[in-house]
């Protein structure tokens, strides 16, 4: 689909998380340089398993289903993204990456701050929905409600043994135990809204499985089952803005072939399933993925697999990105590297920035905290 | 009402040192006195050992459980709900927050149960023992690839993690020093790795190999010499920063809830003084976790922080099981009852990652909300289990109840379960619309039993029983 083509429905983000620190350098490969391969003994992906994507870069052929997407234009490679002197703890990197707080202790995920900017008054609970058991950071911040669906759809909702006349009774008292109350402190209150909007949002959710139906068949695997979630919700048009996903680990000191392929293999054909399914209902135009991670990983691989490391890569992909690179893979030569590391050269908040901006149309500053450069994956 | 706070002092003590009791044990134990509790609680070999063979009787396969979920949990909880060592079991759930260790890449439950087993025995003793110990667990050199850490390839998977989350904290050592660090355990592996297709799984055993080991001298933490992994853990232990990171895990673990650990090193401790108080028994006892938890339990920060701490899944699961009773026996049905917790956000034996669980507030969002109160209503709910029985024959000990004295011998029994004035007042509301609930016959005993069960829900669902 051309790029440039309009469309009047809302903007719609979906976010897949690799958890865990993605091996930037065995996921864009540049199969052209000598270093990858001096670097790269033990994990190198051979010569005959890439696919090529242009003259200098491939991928894995563990990630095939991703070629169509750059074939069509419609996926964008962000090279090199991190910040400088990124930590290599991945709880502290997550923590950076979804407050955009690379020095304090941010109190407000970036995804939490566009689901307000949306929805300031909460008139719609489900403007967030996060599939998974736990609520990332990015999405947290203090008033905003999201919807976290732990396991099917069809089973979110409170007390589902109570039935009948007495449900509706029950409910009420519950809603009105959950009311906030002055002076009760803050995680009171973030009780209090968690209960009344997940209250509200169980109705609106409930709703969407049911009028779900599609030829597209999904992996049997976690993340095609998030992914297939998520879909049923936007096709179900509730007014969902934000999603996400995560997919773990990707930490792959040892055993990183084959590891990695497993991991990518799961999130790729989870996705190919996701896109086919809403071009199936036309309903693709609206929605941008984006795949991050906390960091990339050592270049000089250890025996079996990758440390820790610095800069990695992130996808955007829809039917409106502008598919190609954007900025450039850091320098392999040793005299480049930090501490064996990467430079990354890519802010992090630059790619949330072209999304907030073009996609989202929200001023990215208050959001990221800053001023960034914003690569042009989006018109 | 000094016997009534001895109830409430000894629940909050039997929720955080256990999984909660219910009112015959309190009572037991209030009258035996609580520093003699503490102590009972402390030395957990005075009491009888969970039954192993019932467990086994019932359920085989969670002796060996291989690599799927969920008779390794079910495993687990059995011991939970059935120990009457209360406080083993605790600091084993502690120590399994802090050396999180996961199914997910192990695949292996008969380990990683074999690593709980290590946290039952070791868990209260020497911190010192316990760090070389945990070093030396194949569970951990794997989940750490420490098997994969070489004398000429370094790993640092398990140098950083050591650092990071098992005894400094972030921010007390710097890139060298986890190079260094892993340069000294390399050599450390295990036996025997053979794969696991097509033979099934096999024992794992620690094991030294010299000559794959860098005996070249490492500059650590500021000290120089040909350092192997246990004089790593000697210089480690004696860093001020590790008193201060584990003493801190222990107050977030038993007394309140911290920020999560990525933000020690940015945020200072609710309780600075009580930090130090543990840090000093940490120093004093040379690094003995009895000593420390003996301190803390006995102190007034701890008995002042009721209801400070978010219980977690697990600490939600076990002590609604407790409570309700019936759950003994690893019946059919056992394994969806030992995930539980999961559905929680809180898989046990397969944490999201080394880094643990992010606890407190973050155990709660819409999905977990909803699992916790589904989960605590429908059992609190369910009349014919004999904790529930035993607390609707307190109650009928007043042979007929108004309204208020429903909703107060509720919150009385469940707990004692402080309530807010609001709540308290919706609770009041619910109960004034069945009114005074009587045992005086057949059909209104019925009644009366179905109304008290309605109301033990009601308190389920409240914020405020989320909070241990």
């Amino acid at each position: 689909m051309p790029a440039t083509q309009e469309t009047k429905k809302d903007p719609v983000i979906v976010v897949l998380q690799l958890t865990g620190g993605n091996d930037y350098l065995n996921t864009v490969i540049p199969y052209n340089n000598p270093l990858y391969r001096d670097n790269r003994k033990a994990v190198g992906i051979p010569d005959n398993q890439i696919m090529h994507l242009d003259q200098d870069y491939g991928i894995p052929h563990y990630m095939a289903p991703l070629k169509q997407f750059w074939d069509s234009g419609n996926l964008a490679i962000v090279h090199g993204v991190g910040w400088k002197e990124s930590p290599r703890s991945h709880f502290r990197a997550m923590d950076i990456w979804h407050t955009c707080e690379p020095v304090k202790v941010g109190t407000e995920g970036w995804l939490g701050r566009v689901a307000r900017e949306f929805d300031p008054k909460k008139e719609n609970v489900v403007t967030t929905v996060s599939f998974g058991p736990s609520l990332p950071r990015s999405l947290a911040v203090p008033g905003v409600p999201v919807a976290c669906v732990g396991g099917a759809l069809e089973k979110y909702g409170f007390l589902p043994t109570i039935q009948g006349q007495q449900r509706k009774q029950v409910l009420e008292r519950f809603a009105a135990m959950y009311k906030p109350a002055i002076g009760t402190g803050a995680v009171m209150d973030y009780m209090a809204d968690t209960g009344i909007d997940s209250l509200k949002g169980e109705d609106i959710l409930k709703v969407a499985p049911q009028k779900y139906s599609s030829t597209v068949q999904y992996p049997n695997t976690s993340i095609a089952r998030k992914l297939k979630g998520i879909a049923q919700t936007h096709l179900a048009d509730l007014g969902s803005r934000i999603f996400y996903c995560d997919h773990s680990t990707f930490d792959t000191h040892a055993g990183q072939n084959p590891g990695h392929g497993n991991l990518w293999t799961a999130v790729t054909e989870g996705v190919d399933a996701f896109m086919k399914d809403l071009h199936e209902h036309d309903h693709a135009d609206n929605v941008i993925l984006l795949m991050f991670s906390e960091f990339g990983r050592r270049v000089r691989d250890n025996g079996s697999g990758t440390d820790h490391g610095a800069g990695g890569v992130a996808f955007v992909l829809g039917d409106k990105v502008k598919g190609g690179h954007y900025g450039e893979m850091p320098s392999l030569k040793a005299e480049h590297l930090v501490q064996g590391d990467l430079n990354p050269n890519m802010d992090f908040r630059s790619v949330y920035s072209t999304i907030l901006d073009k996609w989202l149309k929200l001023n990215p500053a208050p959001i990221v905290n800053g001023t960034f450069e914003q690569p042009a994956f989006l018109n | 009402m000094a016997y009534q706070e001895d109830i409430a002092l000894m629940a909050h003590l039997m929720r955080r040192a256990g999984f909660g009791a219910g009112r015959d044990e309190l009572e037991a134990r209030a009258a035996k006195g609580y520093e003699a509790t503490v102590e009972e609680l402390l030395h957990p070999e005075t009491q009888p050992p969970v039954d192993a063979y019932t467990l086994l009787r019932y359920q085989p396969a969670s002796l060996l459980p291989g690599g799927q979920p969920p008779m390794g949990n079910l495993n687990w909880m059995y011991y939970l709900v059935n120990t009457q060592r209360p406080l083993e079991e605790k600091v084993a759930l502690f120590w399994h927050h802090v050396f999180a260790t996961g199914n997910s890449k192990v695949d292996n439950y008969d380990r990683l149960l074999e690593q709980i087993q290590l946290f039952r025995e070791h868990g209260m003793g020497n911190y010192r023992d316990l760090l070389l110990t945990v070093a030396k667990n194949p569970t951990m050199i794997f989940w750490l690839d420490n098997q994969q850490n070489h004398g000429n390839a370094v790993n640092e998977n398990w140098g950083r993690e050591l650092l990071e989350l098992f005894s400094l904290g972030a921010g007390n050592y710097t890139e060298t020093d986890v190079r260094e660090c892993s340069r000294a355990f390399t050599g450390w592996t295990f036996e025997t790795k053979i794969p696991r297709a097509p033979y099934g799984r096999f024992p794992w055993k620690f094991e030294y190999r010299p000559e794959d080991h860098d005996d070249g001298e490492k500059v650590f933490l500021g000290h120089k010499g040909r350092f192997n992994g246990e004089d790593i853990i000697d210089i480690v232990v004696q860093q001020p920063a590790c008193g201060r990171f584990i003493c801190r895990h222990l107050y977030n673990f038993f007394v309140a809830d911290e920020p999560q650990v990525p933000a020690w090193p940015i945020e200072a401790p609710r309780d600075q003084k009580a930090i130090d108080t543990l840090v000093g028994a940490f120093r004093d006892s040379k690094f003995d976790i009895r000593s420390v938890l003996r301190v803390l339990f006995n102190s007034d920060f701890f008995k002042n922080a009721r209801f400070e701490h978010m219980k977690s899944p697990a600490e939600v699961v076990v002590s609604t099981l407790r409570l309700v009773g019936g759950h003994e026996l690893p019946k059919p049905g056992y394994g969806d009852l030992s995930m539980q917790p999961t559905y929680m956000g809180q898989d046990l034996l397969n944490p999201p990652s080394v880094e643990g669980w992010h606890t407190g507030k973050e155990w709660i969002n819409s999905g977990s909300l909803m699992a916790r109160v589904n989960f605590v209503a429908e059992k609190v709910g369910d009349t014919s289990l004999p904790g529930v029985r035993s607390i609707i024959n307190r109650l009928k000990e007043h042979g007929s109840l108004s309204p208020e004295q429903l909703v107060d011998g509720c919150l009385d029994q469940i707990g004692p379960v402080q309530v807010g004035a609001d709540t308290k007042q919706e609770l009041l509301s619910q109960a004034k619309e069945w009114g005074q609930v009587t045992w005086d016959s057949t059909e209104n005993a019925k009644i009366a039993d179905q109304h008290a069960a309605e109301m033990l829900q009601l308190i389920a669902a409240t914020r405020e029983y989320q909070f241990g």
